[in-house]
């Protein structure tokens, strides 16, 4: 339902556009449509409150910018306060001066705490340190035989109790610090059984492991789908054992993730680090643009932008644009701009960032298959011909078809498509002018830049 | 030719090139090659050899230490630590003497807490609105009354008896996204049945997670029922054959399938779970329930994850677990009322036998 906030929003203001100043009012129009919009992204209650007073006293009064509509000028400015809610951009554990540095994961059951902790270690032993996992899940069968797996999996030792042996956590995490002694290792990452925080035995136990391998960095493992709850979580965690960092797992789904906010509010300690899939090396630093973006429903641009960053050609980039403002954009543009495109992973993974996508658009199935044929097509043809398709007569579409291994009639159909296309990127970029981003973003790209 | 596809790309292009020509003027040239190495395609490790499932269906041994007495926790003693909270919001409703905006307010958020979510609260709290309108209610305690009623009546009147097919062993398979709770609620329908002289196949088809297979051989054999498994990767659809073919063999009353936990917007792993669900479907009135998995601290995104099952697999009820918390699982009040797809079961605890019926008033008894 966010997609469609900025259009609700737009709708508010519409009768306000010529003001020069928003209006108390004109915020609390909007404010119930924030909070209603928070509330659906699962931010606590309590913290949508907290949030929305602040949101009032910042907005009142603001100039509305020129190049701004009222409703964006609100957007931004509630991007902007829940960028500064959830903290900075850090993805980094504090290391002990003595080592070594001890980790330990806690959380709810199911949370993702052996998951995560693998995928750190992954991370830890790929800057070059030497990392030891502990497997202090006693409590959830083969969770101890997970992790050995995992640890298999990214060639890192796991230290662990015999089955047929005394089962205590305590235990296992008291002479973890004597085998990372012995192996000479500079971190430990010790992964604690899923626990409620109301277990006040379980909670004591969790205790009782900190007192014994006194982390450096106790960090609360939360699942991204939590709703109201992850305040209790967070707060009780809190109180019990101290937490230094949350690592946020699962946001790979399409939760709006507005436990990240609670949970940040209420402990004000750091979202270090998400995880992003099911594969290991799917951990990344958090990233407070992106993720207000995504309990704002404003799709993940930023991601998408450190994407093109790091592939883009500029000089590619240089020339599509180019092409574009001219309105002649050509299949030697497409083939090359698919190319880059291409280079930034799966091309139905992309399209999920994108805001502002139809639903349908979103959830296509894009089969890397047959772009594989495209390119082979317009591989097949000569430069003059994809400048200009129409050169392409029967027996030149007979030869592409052969050349590429398809058919004439696919070759056909990518022409006729082609066509199509660039007569909408004729009226995209309204012959001339700079491509209209504002309809496909809600918000202009460079803007959401200009708030990072 | 898919006509979508050249569209989606020429509007990444478009989004692309003149984002990164932005950012190409602001910053650095971009890198001339993408060094990172393409990640696997397949979610399963592909090097795992395809070995066929150990069909040789050992009984797990029984269990190892019969507890010495079974008692059946019902939910209002489980829900009995969380329930002090009830005095918070109610107090201050009926302290204030008469019904106003607050109280409406208090109200609402009280259902939002619980994460019921906005429009199904905002559904239910314009009902009572409604009611206490036609009724001229002036006391506010009667206002929280008429809202229990109107929750109770949203629950009730659906079918939570699990089903049982008329000849042949009955399938229940059990999906969900990752860390629900599946493989331990299969355990404690395992124990269920086996304690009703039930003879129970569990299928180990969750063959990507590390170790889940073990996980649930370890609940086979203190449950004493049998298990089909594969290799860590092994194809998951052929365990649940193996599953159906040895449960008709063995004369099994019921097969419970454990799935991957997959994330609902993971189009390929949806799409292997509608083909598990076609092979048990192979044998004809088998598949008795699909049941989606939710854990009671989800927020709003448990009704997309239950609006996207139904539509894959199409689910027939829900198993709400780590109700035993603090988390009041409301969402299932939108899946209801949205949906129409009930709770079944509930899951109150870590062993075998902490597993319950759902009871439509001591559930909203506890919401707030």
């Amino acid at each position: 339902m966010f997609d469609a906030l900025s259009e609700r929003f737009d709708g508010i203001f519409s009768r306000l556009r010529s003001r020069g100043k928003l209006s108390e009012a004109d915020i609390d129009a909007v404010a119930r449509e924030i909070r209603l919009a928070l509330l659906e992204a699962d931010v606590n209650v309590k913290v949508v409150k907290a949030l929305i007073a602040r949101l009032k006293e910042r907005a009142n009064g603001a100039e509305v910018q020129k190049s701004l509509s009222p409703a964006q000028q609100v957007i931004k400015i509630v991007h902007e306060e829940l960028i500064t809610t959830l903290g900075g951009t850090s993805g980094k554990l504090t290391m002990s001066p003595k080592p070594p540095t001890v980790v330990m994961m806690c959380g709810l059951q199911g949370a993702g705490k052996t998951t995560a902790a693998a995928k750190l270690a992954r991370q830890l032993k790929s800057q070059g340190l030497q990392v030891l996992l502990v497997a202090a899940d006693l409590a959830r069968p083969a969770a101890v035989e997970q992790l050995r797996v995992l640890g298999s999996r990214v060639d890192v030792p796991v230290w662990s109790v015999p089955e047929d042996g005394p089962q205590d956590a305590v235990e296992v995490a008291r002479t973890a610090l004597d085998e990372a002694a012995r192996l000479g290792r500079n971190v430990v990452i010790v992964d604690t059984a899923g626990r409620l925080q109301i277990d006040t035995e379980l909670m004591l136990e969790l205790k009782q492991v900190r007192d014994v391998v006194n982390p450096t960095n106790t960090l609360l493992v939360v699942d991204a789908m939590t709703g109201q709850e992850a305040v209790n979580v967070a707060t009780a965690f809190d109180e019990a054992v101290g937490l230094d960092g949350v690592v946020l797992t699962k946001i790979d789904g399409d939760a709006r993730g507005g436990a990240a906010l609670s949970v940040k509010e209420v402990v004000g300690k750091p979202i270090l680090f998400v995880g992003t899939g099911e594969k290991l090396e799917d951990f990344e630093p958090f990233h407070p643009d992106r993720m207000a973006s995504r309990i704002l429903g404003m799709g993940d641009v930023l991601t998408l932008i450190e994407k093109a960053e790091a592939n883009f050609d500029a000089d590619v980039a240089q020339r599509a644009q180019e092409s574009l403002s001219k309105g002649q954009f050509t299949l030697e543009d497409f083939l090359e701009q698919m190319r880059q495109v291409r280079k930034m992973g799966p091309i139905g993974n992309i399209m999920k960032m994108l805001p502002g996508m139809p639903k349908e658009m979103k959830n296509a199935e894009v089969d890397e298959g047959e772009i594989n044929r495209i390119e082979a097509i317009i591989c097949s043809m000569t430069a003059a011909e994809r400048r200009d398709p129409t050169l392409i007569n029967g027996s030149r579409r007979v030869r592409i078809a052969k050349g590429s291994g398809t058919s004439t009639s696919e070759v056909n159909a990518l022409l006729k498509q082609f066509k199509q296309v660039q007569q909408m990127m004729k009226a995209l970029t309204g012959g001339g002018k700079r491509p209209k981003l504002r309809g496909l973003a809600g918000m202009d790209l460079s803007q959401l830049q200009g708030g990072n | 030719m898919e006509p979508l596809l050249l569209v989606l790309i020429v509007a990444l292009v478009v989004v692309l090139g003149v984002g990164g020509l932005l950012l190409a003027r602001r910053s650095r040239p971009g890198v001339e090659e993408d060094l990172r190495p393409t990640p696997p395609t397949a979610p399963v490790d592909t090097l795992a050899p395809e070995t066929a499932p150990d069909v040789a269906l050992e009984p797990e041994a029984p269990p190892v230490e019969p507890e010495p007495e079974r008692v059946k926790p019902r939910l209002r003693d489980r829900l009995g630590k969380t329930r002090d909270a009830f005095t918070g919001v109610f107090s201050g409703i009926a302290s204030r003497g008469k019904i106003d905006d607050e109280t409406w307010d208090d109200l609402e958020e009280a259902l939002i807490l619980a994460d019921v979510g906005v429009p199904t609260t905002t559904k239910v709290i314009d009902a009572v609105r409604a009611r206490v309108g036609a009724e001229k209610v002036s006391d506010p305690e009667r206002v929280v009354e008429l809202l229990r009623e109107e929750l109770v009546a949203l629950l009730t009147g659906s079918d939570r008896a699990l089903g049982r097919a008329e000849s042949g062993p009955s399938v229940w398979m059990f999906v969900g996204v990752n860390g629900v709770g599946k493989t331990t609620s299969i355990a404690k329908l395992a124990q269920r049945e086996v304690d009703a002289g039930h003879r129970v196949v569990l299928a180990a088809a969750d063959t990507f997670r590390a170790a889940a297979a073990e996980q649930l051989a370890t609940w086979a054999a203190r449950t004493g029922s049998e298990i089909v498994r594969g290799q860590d990767g092994a194809d998951p659809g052929s365990i649940v054959f193996d599953a159906m073919s040895a449960a008709a063999t063995r004369g099994a009353d019921v097969v419970l399938v454990d799935t991957a936990g997959r994330l609902h917007n993971k189009v390929n792993l949806m799409e292997e779970l509608k083909k598990l669900r076609r092979i048990v479907e192979r044998t004809d009135g088998a598949l008795r329930e699909v049941l989606l998995v939710v854990d009671a601290s989800t927020g709003q995104n448990g009704l997309a994850q239950a609006r996207q099952f139904a539509e894959t697999v199409d689910i027939s009820g829900v198993v709400l677990t780590k109700l035993d918390g603090t988390a009041k699982g409301g969402i299932v009040l939108a899946i209801q009322s949205e949906l129409g797809i009930p709770v079944k079961v509930v899951g109150v605890g870590e062993t075998a036998d902490d597993l319950i019926e759902f009871d439509p008033e001591e559930f909203v008894a506890a919401l707030f």
